[in-house]
């Protein structure tokens, strides 16, 4: 399937202009007619306008499909362009290695950290590989063992996150599935070094928690963080899968709701367009946060921090206390 | 998410039955008819097989704790809607509706009470309320009984049944988790007991957080426990589960348990460990 094949519906107005400026941009190259000029400054404008109308005005459910879209940079596909010398390590020490979970040693311009992402793959082959970004049990142990290192040497811990969930499995069930997402909860909860997570693509539930927590949050633009999937609240709530759209729209499941929930600390913006457009420049906002963020958290001390962070996410949630 | 719509059969079917047969009552388990006074003398449990039935939330409080010692917390505390979510239903109907059923507020009892003179606090979830999910009002009251049992020095039960995380309030229930184990996290760390009791069934958000962040586990026989339900399991991997999966055999056969404990039983289980930790 080529590039353009991998595009969205709703995304089609863009790709034809975008085909119209090239082509009467090569029309003026070769005849050098004024008025071409004239329309394609015109139409660049347009494009803009259209970009800017798309990102603004994008549903829960339009949202969903860019996060999950198949020409969407991965968490190390953005890691890569933004951290030097990644040296990944791996193991629980007990049952294996979890390939949907890539944990790693990281320099963020001059600053050792440990980053931690999912890994969904791309090609077929890779998708199976890193089992579309749903780790098991033996994932989030390592992800624990290694967060305890990168605390016993006070390295920072970043954590990017793009999974529809935790996986739904015998052997992730046998394994205590349940069990390692609470444990991976509490000692992020504790950790004490600076944390950072950034959910760059989809925030599937407690395999998003899991590794969900710490002293900032963030979400793309066109993230998604949402209790399940939009499938299997449809699936429940509207009787049917197909009707995830309007489960999406109801749960409130875009980085604008997070934030206005309290759920996070701030939106990171895409490139115009979304992520996928350009995962340099999504890269290089994504950095700057992150460098920025970093220096924030780290101006703090230890007590503080680790009583902030308990404090942020003791206050999510929003209830009533009646009269009688 | 076979559960939900198990149970809703499943209560269905009592409902039935017990207008059909007046006096007596089919067993979930071994299907013998059962005099229903003899059962519930029994605690719900089968007197043939075994089998525990689900029990009232507020059974409980008569179960562990010393008579008339129960003074329940955040009883004002009521769930509102901030997502305004509409599915088939809008959720404040649900709601309404919930607690006109299940005669409670939400899905969790929380207060303090005594246990063989012990002073302890506790938390109920209440499978009648919405399936026992977790939403910001469970959330909130469990913490805020955690964290008063730290301050009182009191140990912590957490009785658990839930159906996880509750989709009509969205992030701000998967949040929940964060905030509840935060919570017990620093219960324990005071040098606090904190024992979690799942009964059937308790799956999602609820399992993956504060009913096993507790320093121990019990559970009843024959409880579900799961993080991801079995329909979804099977959905996801096309295949038959086997025997017992997901039950408290199984999962204390994994290592996921302190131990199985049957409910006539439970009060002078939690009494015994408490004679080990003070
Ligand atoms: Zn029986």
């Amino acid at each position: 399937m080529s590039d353009k094949e991998k595009l969205l519906d709703f995304e089609k107005p863009i790709l034809e202009l975008e085909t119209r400026i090239q082509e009467l941009r090569s029309a003026a190259r070769e005849g050098g007619v004024e008025s071409l000029f004239k329309e394609i400054s015109e139409l660049e404008v347009k494009l803009v306008e259209a970009q800017r109308e798309l990102t603004e005005r994008l549903t829960a459910w339009q949202r969903t499909q860019l996060a999950r879209h198949a020409l969407r940079p991965g968490a190390f596909d953005l890691a890569t362009r933004i951290f030097d010398d990644i040296l990944e390590l791996h193991g629980d020490r007990s049952f294996g290695d979890d390939a949907a979970i890539n944990v790693s040693m990281a320099n963020l311009k001059g600053r050792e950290v440990l980053l931690l992402g999912h890994i969904k793959g791309r090609e077929t082959n890779e998708r199976v590989k890193h089992n579309f970004g749903m780790a098991h049990p033996e994932g989030y142990r390592k992800v624990i063992r290694l967060i305890e290192f990168a605390e016993s040497f006070k390295k920072p811990v970043i954590s990017l996150i793009d999974t529809p969930g935790a996986y739904p499995g015998i052997g992730a069930e046998e394994r205590g599935q349940a069990w390692v997402i609470a444990d991976a909860i509490e000692k992020f909860m504790k950790l004490e070094v600076p944390t950072i997570s950034v959910v760059v693509g989809e925030g599937g539930s407690g395999g998003a928690l899991a590794v969900g927590v710490a002293d900032r949050v963030y979400m793309l633009e066109n993230a998604i963080y949402s209790v399940i999937s939009p499938e299997g609240c449809a699936s429940i709530l509207f009787r049917d899968a197909i009707r995830a759209p309007e489960a999406a729209a109801a749960m409130k499941i875009t980085a604008r709701h997070a934030e206005s929930l309290g759920v996070i600390d701030g939106i990171i913006e895409e490139p115009p367009g979304g992520a996928h457009r350009d995962w340099d420049d999504t890269a290089k906002r994504l950095s700057e946060r992150l460098i920025s963020s970093l220096e924030e958290i780290s101006k703090m001390n230890t007590n503080e921090r680790l009583a902030k962070r308990y404090e942020k996410f003791r206050k999510i949630g929003i209830f009533h206390e009646a009269e009688s | 998410m076979n559960w939900f719509q198990r149970v809703r059969y499943r209560s269905r079917r009592i409902a039935k039955e017990e207008a059909v047969t007046g006096l007596w009552t089919k067993c979930l388990g071994c299907e013998t008819m059962l005099p229903k006074n003899e059962l519930k003398d029994n605690l719900f449990v089968c007197t043939v097989c075994g089998y525990h039935h689900r029990i009232p939330a507020r059974q409980w409080i008569k179960l562990l704790l010393d008579p008339n010692t129960f003074e329940e917390h955040d009883v004002r505390m009521i769930s509102c809607d901030p997502l305004e979510f509409v599915d088939e239903k809008p959720y404040k109907i649900r709601l309404d509706e919930s607690r006109a059923k299940a005669q409670e507020r939400d899905a969790v009892i929380t207060g303090y009470g005594d246990i063989d003179g012990r002073k302890i606090a506790i938390s109920i979830m209440n499978f009648e309320f919405m399936g026992g999910s977790m939403g910001s009002v469970v959330g909130e009251k469990i913490a805020r009984l955690t964290e008063n049992a730290t301050r009182d020095r009191r140990h912590l039960v957490i009785v658990a049944t839930s159906g996880g995380a509750r989709m009509q309030e969205g992030i701000l229930s998967l949040m929940q988790m964060a905030k509840t184990v935060g919570a017990i996290s620093k219960h324990k760390d005071s040098g606090l007991l904190s024992i979690s009791i799942l009964t059937d069934p308790t799956t999602g958000g609820t399992t993956a957080s504060f009913a096993t962040a507790t320093n121990l586990i019990i559970a009843e026989p024959g409880a579900l426990i799961a993080f991801a339900g079995p329909r979804v399991i099977e959905q996801t991997i096309r295949q038959k589960l086997p025997q017992g999966f997901q039950r408290s055999e199984f999962l204390l056969g994994h290592g996921q348990l302190d131990m199985v404990v049957k409910r006539n039983e439970m009060r002078k289980t939690l009494i015994r460990i408490f004679k080990f930790v003070d």
